[in-house]
């Protein structure tokens, strides 16, 4: 636990202790009774029948399945590489000594960070009558480049001065400044908020679903719509949940351990990690570094 | 233009439902969130293990597993609710995480003296959380609180999809009646940006009455 956590109370004496030994076996009862409700639902309705869990057998569900999840990570991996380009792009405009172009980048990356993903997602597959796939890598591209861009500028710019100043005294170009110096020290810094960006990036892959990309969620649907099989949609989901979190689970995991290696690092000594300001202009800004909703 | 004059009705309706949806998930997340940031620094191990469960699970679903699991997923239980109780519940339970982790952060930065100090007066647990950390926390998590609920007002797009009233929904019944697409899409961005962008006034109006002087 962290420190403020147990500056919360005193180290407990043995009647406190025995106070919370009880409270600890209610709150077990009560959330085991919880578990057990559920389960006794999960039976009750006949969720563990052999009809319903029969299809997972199959080699063709078996592949349909795979397929889907083949073509989320596809997604995932398209949407991934283009929205860290783009946020570097987007990221060197709002950076630039270039007024117009400064201006130009912010509009973008404001906007596209104001905008629900789904209304872009839904705007490029309805108005502009794009396939599924490049309709999604698009809505996840322009959102996720966005907010990367963001982390990337918070990132150079709490890079400590010094080192900027430094820099330039030994007469380097502002492009050499950037390259040879910042970038390295803030990608360092801003790994754990780039990582997270992209576990909502693998999070969002499952929008696909609603403008019928066929992607994970969508091969699990067909199989729950399948009456040979007496409907198993709570078994589908409880095929599909645990793949799709875990798959989250390890990017989170990793970002977690990114940010851990960073502070031990002597590397990003000059870097203070901070999170992006919230956008001041428009809304949807956060703490990068957090996993955002 | 005349998209929305013409059919200013369904963009109200639409607008409202968004603004229902927001409005009753943030009640929920907020309820849910204090209450799993409570379990997760509260001194029963199982309680803890449960609050952190929670949020890594919640934090890590995709939101469209999750409407997919809770709209069609529940009634198979014999729960049969309004498809929007339901997307308030999805939504509410998923932005709770979120919630849940900006409170503890938030209880994070009050410095370790001030819970010393107040356990030295003599004052409980509750009195210490009460009176001494909360009300100092609070300060400092006006503006995550703010950007998760900016959060989970763009997310309640999702909601459209499944066939609850809302905003993005709305294009559906406009380009049936054979609007411009574009046009009502832009009208529909628009909307959400006034809603996004009430709430972060809201948050900058609360984070100048009580955030954290800097």
């Amino acid at each position: 636990m962290t420190g403020a956590a147990t500056a919360l109370y005193d180290v407990p004496g043995p009647r406190t202790r025995r106070r919370h030994r009880l409270y600890g076996v209610l709150a077990t009862v009560l959330i085991l009774a919880l578990l057990a409700w559920i389960l006794y639902l999960l039976f009750d309705t006949e969720q563990f029948t052999y009809t319903k869990w029969m299809p997972f057998e199959y080699k063709g569900i078996q592949e349909l399945l795979l397929r889907g999840l083949g073509n989320s990570l596809k997604a995932f991996a398209m949407a991934a590489v283009l929205s860290l380009a783009l946020g570097g792009l987007l990221a060197t405009g709002r950076l630039s000594e270039h007024r117009p172009v400064r201006w130009s980048a912010t509009v973008v990356v404001e906007f596209f960070r104001a905008m629900p993903v789904l209304v872009m997602i839904f705007f490029i597959f309805v108005a502009l009558k794009v396939q599924p796939l490049p309709a999604l890598v698009a809505g996840l591209t322009l959102y996720n480049g966005s907010v990367l861009a963001e982390v990337f500028r918070a990132g150079v710019e709490s890079v400590e001065r010094g080192q900027r100043e430094a820099a330039f005294a030994l007469g380097m170009r502002k492009s050499q400044v950037m390259a040879y110096v910042l970038v390295p020290q803030a990608v360092r810094a801003m790994l754990p908020a780039i990582i997270s960006q992209l576990v909502v990036a693998l999070k969002d892959t499952s929008l696909g679903y609603l403008i019928t990309y066929e992607e994970f969620l969508h091969a699990g649907k067909l199989i729950a719509s399948n009456l040979d099989y007496d409907l198993p949609f709570i078994p589908v989901v409880m095929v599909i949940s645990p793949i799709y979190i875990g798959m989250c689970m390890l990017l989170s995991w990793f970002a977690g351990w990114a940010a851990r290696r960073e502070q031990r690092s002597p590397k990003t000594e000059a870097v203070e990690v901070a999170p992006a300001e919230p956008g001041t202009l428009l809304p949807g800004g956060g703490a990068p570094t957090a996993p955002r909703p | 233009m005349n998209v929305l004059t013409e059919n200013f009705h369904t963009y109200a309706e639409g607008f409202l439902g968004t603004v229902q949806l927001t409005v009753y998930s943030s009640v929920l997340a907020l309820v849910l969130g204090f209450l799993m940031a409570s379990f997760r620094v509260a001194p029963v191990s199982s309680l803890r293990v449960f609050g952190t469960a929670w949020v890594t699970v919640l934090r890590n679903t995709p939101l469209t597993l999750l409407f997919f699991a809770v709209l069609l997923g529940l009634p198979r239980f014999g729960l049969v609710l309004p498809f929007k109780v339901f997307a308030v519940i999805a939504l509410g339970c998923y932005t709770s995480a979120f919630i849940c982790e900006a409170l503890r952060s938030g209880i994070n930065t009050v410095p370790r003296g001030q819970g010393e100090a107040a356990r030295s007066l003599g004052m409980t647990f509750g009195q210490t959380l009460n009176l001494v950390i909360l009300p100092q926390a609070f300060r400092s998590v006006i503006p995550p609180i703010g950007s998760t609920l900016i959060a989970l007002a763009k997310n309640s797009a999702i909601a459209g999809a499944f066939s609850v009233t809302e905003l993005l929904g709305t294009y559906k019944t406009l380009s049936e009646l054979g609007y411009n697409v574009v046009w009502t899409f832009v009208w529909i961005a628009v909307g959400y940006l006034v809603i996004t962008l009430a709430i972060s006034a809201l948050f900058h109006l609360m984070e100048r009455e009580w955030g954290v002087a800097r």
